[in-house]
């Protein structure tokens, strides 16, 4: 079961209920449950979506798109039904982050999505959480029935006249599918492959109809932000980037743990003072700031804000908040091979860049890896990289070639000791164990 | 009552199905979960579990596979009673991952995607199960074991052997 941490400078807005029992729907009302969607109903679409502008909330699956402008893109009047879509398919590697809103506050994601429904207008909604988490789903069909027991849910919501329902869905393994448009070709019920865009799936998305797909925790920050106002939530944040976010710190860190923290907190003060520093008084050697298909950041590198903003002129992103500590005995050509292997495994092979780039860049780096480079494969690998970004349906080739590009740049020396048969660290995992792998 | 006759699954199952399907604006939505709750209940995704699936749902026994093949977790071969998934991604193997999936592998004397002769457990190192911050980590079925050491590791599989193990289905 996963532990709660817990630090001064953390500001406990999603995470307010953890540990509380707030998985009992009682608790829940008792903990102001439900109240952000009875004032959402009084105050109507507009204000929810004037509410969400003003607090800055920007997309938490990694994108980081304004919630309150993605609302806005729907159209308000559709021939088809409009469906509200949770992406709870929590896959990037380095992120747990949802799994602990789905275990401590299951309603949260259920009143946030009801919010949105009501935003938006739409009737439906849907919550799809990855396969791997089936203790997980339980506890958000507990919630979701309970929901429907107290008349919250079905026919005239809170006496407003509108209906809203609410349906869970299981994935059963794939990282893919936590792209918007592979999700919804997933909850369809075919292979969990892109669509291209536009039309963007405001417009025309699940089953064909105006569709707003947002993160599990995006939603589950929705109730909060009306109970407290746009303005003050955004104020807790940084410049464009408002609100708190919760944060996996993950890896060689001496606390490892999920911790909410206001947008723009410094990555070294998370790494050092919240997560209590590199485990076992070693040195840092690098950090995975946003989930693996962040570029890479150096020790040196690490003196920036957590926010999209900063994170994005750092090279690198914010993406899904799972921070992955390396401490200096991690080879990363190793690290590097690893990565890219997840990335082959999961490409879903529609596009030829991502699929044959990804199997490229595998089967070179373990060529690397066992001693067998040749002087040019670090050169290829950026060329292959370089030649992926951009030129895909999804991001998922993006996300492939964007960490293996911070490795081979940053971390040049390291491939070319292995290439030119000088090995550097302390091997992990041997050779075979990679290769035989998938 | 089923709308199928002689189906193959549980009279509850059968029953989940016939309401799964009535949840959805489109039939076929339910293919994915009912897949995987199929497996659950015959242990793998058998011939017959594709055809009663693509009779529920209107589909082509090509359709249904189709799917079938795309997803990971869903398999067209028995594993053990007790399925060991090992993340060895990169917050596990920071921590250890590739030693637990060793230790397993020595355990249990069967390699990735393998099962024991007496069909209780079977093995399988698994991409990131989203427990990165309280790595190692692995599933048993669908029950998360986490912080583990090769200690931990060993009473979670004998309490599974004595079939004492949590089994969430």
């Amino acid at each position: 079961m996963p532990t709660l941490v817990s630090h001064p400078d953390e500001v406990k807005v999603i995470s307010r209920r953890f540990g509380q029992g707030a998985a009992d729907i009682d608790r829940y009302l008792e903990l102001d449950g439900y109240k952000a969607v009875q004032k959402a109903i009084a105050e109507g679409p507009d204000w929810i979506i004037n509410v969400m502008k003003a607090s800055g909330l920007r997309g938490r699956g990694g994108a980081g798109f304004p919630t309150g402008l993605k609302w806005s893109f729907v159209p308000k009047q559709s021939e088809k039904p409009k469906y509200v879509l949770v992406n709870g398919d929590e896959s990037e590697p380095g992120t747990c982050k949802d799994h602990v809103i789905f275990l401590h506050d299951p309603h949260a994601i259920v009143e946030g999505t009801m919010i949105a429904g009501l935003a938006i207008g739409a009737k439906m909604g849907f919550i799809y959480l990855r396969g791997e988490y089936r203790y997980l789903l339980k506890i958000v069909e507990k919630a979701v029935a309970d929901a429907y027991a107290k008349g919250f849910l079905g026919k005239n919501i809170f006496g407003s006249g509108i209906d809203f329902d609410i349906v869970t869905q299981s994935g059963a393994g794939a990282y893919e599918v936590g792209e918007e448009s592979a999700l919804m070709e997933s909850l369809e019920g075919k292979r969990g492959v892109p669509r291209i865009k536009p039309p963007f799936p405001a417009v025309v998305g699940l089953y064909g109809g105006p569709t707003v797909i947002n993160n599990a925790e995006t939603i589950a920050s929705v109730p909060h932000i009306l109970l407290m106002g746009g303005e003050e939530y955004a104020k807790i944040g940084s410049e464009r980037n408002g609100g708190t976010r919760l944060f996996g710190i993950s890896g060689h860190v001496e606390r490892p743990g999920v911790y909410e923290l206001p947008m723009g907190y410094n990555l070294k003060k998370a790494i050092y003072d919240v997560a209590g520093g590199i485990k076992d008084g070693k040195k840092l050697k690098a950090v995975v700031p946003g989930g693996s298909s962040c570029p890479v950041l150096l020790p040196e590198e690490i003196d920036v804000g957590l926010d999209f903003d900063q994170m994005g002129k750092a090279g690198t992103m914010l993406g899904s908040g799972g921070i992955v500590v390396l401490d200096e005995t991690v080879s990363i050509v190793e690290f590097a091979l690893r990565t890219i292997s997840f990335y082959q495994h999961e490409s879903c092979g529609w596009c030829i860049p991502c699929r044959e780039g990804t199997d490229w860049i595998k089967k070179t780096m373990t060529r690397i890896y066992n001693g067998g480079g040749n002087k040019k494969d670090a050169a290829n690998i950026q060329y292959l990289a370089e030649n992926m970004m951009g030129r895909t349906f999804c991001p998922l080739g993006d996300a492939a070639a964007m960490p293996t590009l911070g490795f081979i740049k940053k971390f040049r020396k390291e491939f070319e000791e292995y290439i030119e048969g000088n090995k550097a660290g302390t091997p992990i995992i041997t050779v075979q164990q990679l290769v035989g792998a998938h | 009552m089923s709308t199928i006759t002689n189906s193959i699954f549980t009279p509850e199952t059968a029953a989940r199905f016939d309401h799964l399907v009535t949840l959805y604006p489109v039939k076929r939505s339910a293919l994915v979960p009912m897949l995987l709750y199929a497996q659950d209940e015959v242990g793998y995704v058998s011939d017959a579990v594709v055809a009663e699936i693509a009779q529920r749902l209107d589909l082509l026994e090509l359709d249904v596979r189709n799917v079938l093949s795309y997803y990971s977790m869903l398999r067209t071969k028995p594993a053990g009673r007790y399925n060991v998934q090992v993340c060895t991604n990169i917050s596990c193997m920071l921590r250890g991952g590739y030693e637990i999936l060793d230790h397993c592998k020595h355990k249990l004397g069967i390699g990735h995607k393998e099962v024991t002769a007496d069909g209780v457990f079977s093995l399988e190192e698994v991409e990131c199960i989203g427990a990165c911050c309280w790595a190692p980590a692995m599933q048993v079925n669908y029950d998360f074991h986490d912080n583990l050491t090769t200690v931990k590791v060993d009473e979670i599989i004998e309490t599974y052997r004595a079939g004492k193990g949590k089994d969430v289905k």
